[in-house]
């Protein structure tokens, strides 16, 4: 069998005869979704909590606000109040008075959803029925929960995690015991040596992605807009681009210790602002096109626009144009660069 | 055939500086082809670089190398095809088998060994199976030699190839030697080790501070020494040396930590007048043995320094 065959395969020996490949590959990102999906579970909000501060005309504001069932209302000491307030405890102080006030934190979402459900139960001059004027019908489609968002996500976080660990943390390790060195006096044709990485990294993220996709249906019956063949083909994308850049991570270090930096340097980053927990769109505008231009962003995009939007690979051009940029790029760098001994 | 031919290795006013380290400082050498050439000397004596500027892993600071008359500058493609080596303790990929390692590297040549051949040479059949995380450091060693040669290289560099093996795996890596030698094949080792050195070793070199302060064969480089025999003594109390050296027949004397070794030419001459002179100074003897001069002898006597003192202070 030619050289690349042999080179191929080692590098699948070296994966599959790892326990601890398999386990951080397989066991540890569903460990984590199964985590993360039971602690953000899609709970309906519960009420929004305000309180009263002490004094004259508490009693009477009480009354008023106990009628509303979105609030839990109490009565509290008004240095306490503020305090819980300022912890994000409370969404609401009210100070009782001829205009009572109403205290609220403006960086706290529902401060402004308790400041409208108290106004509207003071301005009504009894708890009387009021006429409806939108009727609101709880929906819970699969898709738009939190672990619909969360699943792509963990899935492009667990292909970055994996190949940057697994292929950097392999080539520093053999240049330490000099086997890149014993190699490099070979006729091995380098382009082989990393070319046999890539397609043994991209075997694994095969078997990543339908792991992944299977225990994300089953349980937690994250839906399926699109294809599987194009969720695929990103992943593949995703893992190959990840395992050059693990390659270029590894290619001056000759310790695990320096290397696991590095990885920690390239990944934790992106890790916050790639959009794998929360939305990337939360950062300030002046910052997303470098979001954007991150791999991490690119697959993340691509994964959701594929299971939750049903998008098809020709609606992918920029992400996947990202992709093959941080591809090509470290891979010539590595050619030129790397060092064998 | 034309002199260019015959060398396999033709190296001249080779340096190598590291910095403000001169690791080898201007030395030649020519290796004809189905020569066993030995490279003996202390720990960085600049053994290792050589051999690494030899094998292309390391680039000259200045001077000339040629491997079966071809360059590393422009030829450096054809020349990894054409020789092979083993490195100082490779560390090769433990959850691969002998024979999964073994054929990995035969896939790198054009005209590669046969696996099962390879790991017959070096004895590693009953092991064929098992993972290379599991075998033992001279069975390691073993399997590096067998990837040395998975190409059927021209050129084998071994660098301290039985540093640290068990006598079966020295054994059998110096019958492996031998068969290489007389199918023509080219050797060039680094040692330590004295016996092996003569045993395998058609010409030896040997080299301090990275210069070549001596070579020729074995044979030629002991009795250079002028000495036939060599005479070993302790004795309490100790004879002053300067009385030793003009006995008759007694080429040097020297001291090591109480043992007084002395280099004659003719021993019935020289041990009868070394016994007086011990019991003259009312001295007892501790220990006495003779015995023919060997290599660490030569090393002695060139450096001050043993070559198996160099050898510990590497182990420790």
């Amino acid at each position: 069998m030619n050289a690349l065959g042999q080179l191929v395969l080692m590098r699948l020996r070296m994966l599959m005869r790892q326990p601890e490949v398999l386990f951080w590959t397989f066991i540890f990102p569903v460990v984590t979704s199964l985590f993360l999906g039971l602690a953000f579970r899609n709970d309906s909000l519960g009420p929004v909590r305000v309180a009263v501060a002490e004094g004259p005309g508490a009693p009477a504001l009480m009354a008023k606000l106990e009628g509303v069932p979105e609030l839990s209302a109490e009565v509290a000491d008004e240095a306490s109040a503020r305090r819980r307030l300022a912890r994000g405890q409370l969404s609401l102080v009210l100070l009782p008075g001829a205009v009572p006030e109403a205290l609220v934190d403006p960086s706290q979402a529902a401060g402004r959803t308790a400041r409208l459900l108290v106004e509207q139960a003071l301005a009504a001059p009894e708890v009387t029925a009021r006429p409806a004027v939108v009727k609101a019908t709880p929906v819970s489609e699969p898709g738009n929960r939190y672990v619909d968002f969360l699943i792509p996500g963990l899935l492009g976080l667990s292909l970055m995690s994996s190949s940057l660990w697994v292929v950097a943390g392999s080539l520093v390790a053999m240049r330490g015991g000099k086997l890149l060195k014993r190699l490099a006096a070979t006729p091995m044709r380098r382009s082989q040596f990393f070319l046999s990485y890539m397609l043994a990294r991209a075997g694994f993220a095969l078997a990543e992605v339908f792991f992944f996709c299977a225990f994300a249906r089953w349980l937690f019956g994250v839906p399926m807009f699109g294809s599987y063949f194009t969720l695929t083909l990103v992943g593949l994308a995703g893992a190959l681009c990840f395992a050059a850049l693990g390659v270029l991570v590894a290619i001056r270090a000759r310790t695990e210790e320096a290397v696991g930096g590095l990885v920690n340097l390239v990944s934790l980053p992106m890790m916050f602002v790639s959009g794998v927990f929360f939305a990337s769109g939360n950062f300030p505008s002046w910052l997303q096109p470098v979001i954007r231009a991150l791999p991490l962003t690119a697959i993340n995009d691509s994964l959701r626009a594929v299971m939750l939007e049903g998008a098809g690979l020709a609606s992918l051009g920029a992400p996947m144009l990202v992709l093959a940029a941080w591809t090509v790029v470290p891979l010539l760098l590595a050619l030129r660069w790397f060092r064998w001994t | 055939m034309t002199h260019q031919d015959e060398l396999a290795i033709e190296v001249k006013g080779l340096v190598k500086r590291f910095g403000d380290v001169t690791a080898v400082d201007g030395i030649d050498l020519d290796i004809r082809r189905g020569e066993c050439v030995g490279l003996l000397g202390p720990n960085g004596a600049g053994k290792t670089t050589t051999v690494e500027i030899l094998e292309g892993l390391q680039t000259a600071t200045s001077g000339e190398v040629r491997l079966l008359g071809l360059r590393w500058e422009t030829d450096a493609p054809v020349l990894r095809e054409r020789i092979g080596m083993t490195l100082q303790e490779t560390r090769l990929v433990d959850q691969l088998t002998v024979e999964e390692m073994v054929r990995l590297f035969t896939s790198f040549y054009p005209r590669p060994l046969e696996v099962e051949a390879l790991i017959g040479l070096v004895q590693l059949g009953e092991k064929r199976h098992a993972r290379v995380g599991k075998l033992s450091g001279g069975q390691k060693q073993r399997l590096a030699l067998a990837l040395g040669l998975a190409g059927d290289p021209d050129v084998l560099f071994l660098d301290e190839p039985t540093t640290g093996l068990d006598p079966q795996s020295r054994r059998a890596l110096w019958d492996v030697v031998a068969q290489l030698k007389a199918r023509g094949r080219t050797v060039v080792l680094t040692t330590h080790y004295m016996d092996e050195a003569e045993v395998l070793c058609d010409r030896l070199v040997i080299i301090d501070r990275g210069r070549v302060i001596a070579r020729g064969t074995p044979r030629d480089i002991i009795t250079s020494l002028g000495a036939e025999q060599v005479i070993e003594l302790e004795a309490e109390p100790s004879p002053e040396l300067e009385r030793l050296r003009p006995l008759p027949s007694v080429v040097a004397a020297q001291r090591h930590a109480g043992r007084i070794t002395l280099r004659v030419r003719e021993l019935h001459l020289a041990l009868p007048e070394v016994l007086r002179e011990v019991a003259a100074g009312g001295g007892q003897l501790l220990h006495l043995s003779t015995r023919r001069p060997t290599l660490d002898d030569v090393f002695i006597d060139m450096t001050g320094r043993s070559l198996r003192e160099s050898a510990e202070e590497k182990a420790a």
